[in-house]
């Protein structure tokens, strides 16, 4: 089971830093996946007083803080209309409600779980990653980067007019999905991201001549594997459809 | 560590252990009526009310919401009356357990949401699950009280 020694509610960024810096510390973000481990640790350090739980809308793009709540970003009319609903689309199936209001982009980002609906949709925008010591860092780089020490304080996210939509596969409503699929156009240049292969989301930028080709020349870049939900070939049929529907809609075509 | 919270309008404080859940909080404070359910945040049975959004109880550290407000069935009993005579006139009450935790959300819905359509019904209560009723009669209970004519498919 769970637990902890000691509770602190950092003051600062810098305290925060510095506490986390013991091994058996830890930076507590909405605590649903960590509360589901077995470690003892000395001390869990809460962000939640740092003002860190808001959005903020420019005319160029969006910061968000690392506490928001996963159903704050899913309601922000902003992000909504800036990004086709595709970020909406991608949080409403996690759970619950509750658990939205409770889980939060740090805690999901963070730690780059293969499983996460919210890092694939994040790759495929232009977000930067903001990082306490390391600084800024844009999502694919961060993607590749070992977790450690650092604590995620918030995302930038640029309007930069893509078209964006995104799909995702599961065996039941509210599960972990088999399959993440986020697709994304600007400039005549295409993204897509697969999360849930079941490895952390992959980020690739597919060439064709049409939707079939674009989705057979991204998912030919992409390996999938196999887990308890799904084997790697069902995963690389259903990256495929996932794609072209994803294409199709931001092509306006669905 | 002492702990301070409003809990239905009444302040409250206690000594508690720096790793205690909110749900063993409210419980200790005599609110019964949150129940222990899968206690891995997917069964919506232990939702509570923080700053008045639904939240679970079961991974919220008590701490995390020192200050602030909290309620449970117990600081909403005339809404919750309200709610549950449509859940046992359709026969959705059954077993029961899951009750407190359904309608806390249902109440946060109708805050959001006061005319809702079945499909953002549905998507809202996603996270309450029930073992006994299939939803059917829950669903036909909240189609009743929220004012919906559902169409027999």
């Amino acid at each position: 089971m769970f637990t902890f020694e000691k509770y602190m509610t950092a003051g600062s960024l810098e305290e925060a830093f510095e506490l986390n810096r013991g091994k058996r510390n830890v930076v507590m973000g909405g605590n649903l996946w960590l509360k589901m481990g077995s470690k003892n640790y000395s001390c869990a350090i809460d962000l939640s007083g740092l003002g860190l739980d808001k959005i903020e809308e420019t005319d160029e793009g969006f910061e968000i803080g690392c506490m928001t709540s996963l159903r704050d970003i899913e309601m922000h009319k902003g992000l909504d209309s800036a990004f086709s609903g595709s970020i909406r689309e991608a949080l409403r199936h996690i759970v619950g409600v509750q658990f939205r209001n409770t889980a939060t982009l740090g805690g999901s980002l963070y730690p780059r779980f293969g499983f996460s609906d919210v890092l694939t949709i994040f790759a495929c925008l232009d977000t930067t990653v903001r990082l306490y010591e390391r600084g800024d860092v844009p999502i694919e780089e961060f993607i590749e980067q070992t977790p450690g020490n650092d604590i995620l304080t918030g995302v930038y996210i640029r309007k930069d007019g893509r078209r964006v939509s995104y799909r995702s596969h599961r065996m039941s409503e509210t599960d972990f999905a088999v399959l993440t699929c986020a697709a994304s156009c600007l400039d005549g240049k295409y993204t897509a991201v697969f999360g849930a292969r079941p490895q952390k989301a992959c980020i690739v930028h597919p060439e064709g001549n049409d939707i079939s080709g674009i989705a057979e020349d991204a998912v030919s870049r992409v390996h999938f594997g196999s887990n308890m939900r799904a084997g790697a070939q069902y995963r690389q049929e259903i990256a495929g459809v996932l794609l072209r529907r994803a294409l199709a809609d931001i092509q306006g075509e669905e | 560590m002492k702990m301070q919270a409003m809990l239905n309008g009444r302040n409250v404080e206690a000594e508690i252990a720096p790793d205690m859940m909110l749900l063993d909080f409210v419980r200790s404070q005599g609110m019964k009526s949150v129940k222990r359910g899968c206690d891995t945040g997917n069964c919506g049975l232990c939702t509570v009310w923080v700053d008045d959004k639904p939240v679970l109880s079961c991974s919220t550290p008590a701490l995390r919401v020192k200050g602030k407000k909290i309620t449970t069935i117990e600081g909403v009993a005339d809404e919750a009356e309200a709610f549950s005579s449509f859940l046992a006139a359709e026969g959705a009450d059954q077993c029961g357990f899951c009750s407190p935790g359904l309608i806390m959300n249902v109440l946060a819905l109708r805050k959001e949401n006061p005319h809702p359509s079945m499909d953002e019904i549905d998507e809202y209560l996603s996270g309450n699950l029930c073992r006994c009723t299939g939803y059917q009669s829950q669903r036909r209970a909240l189609a009743k009280y929220f004012g919906i004519v559902e169409e027999r498919k």
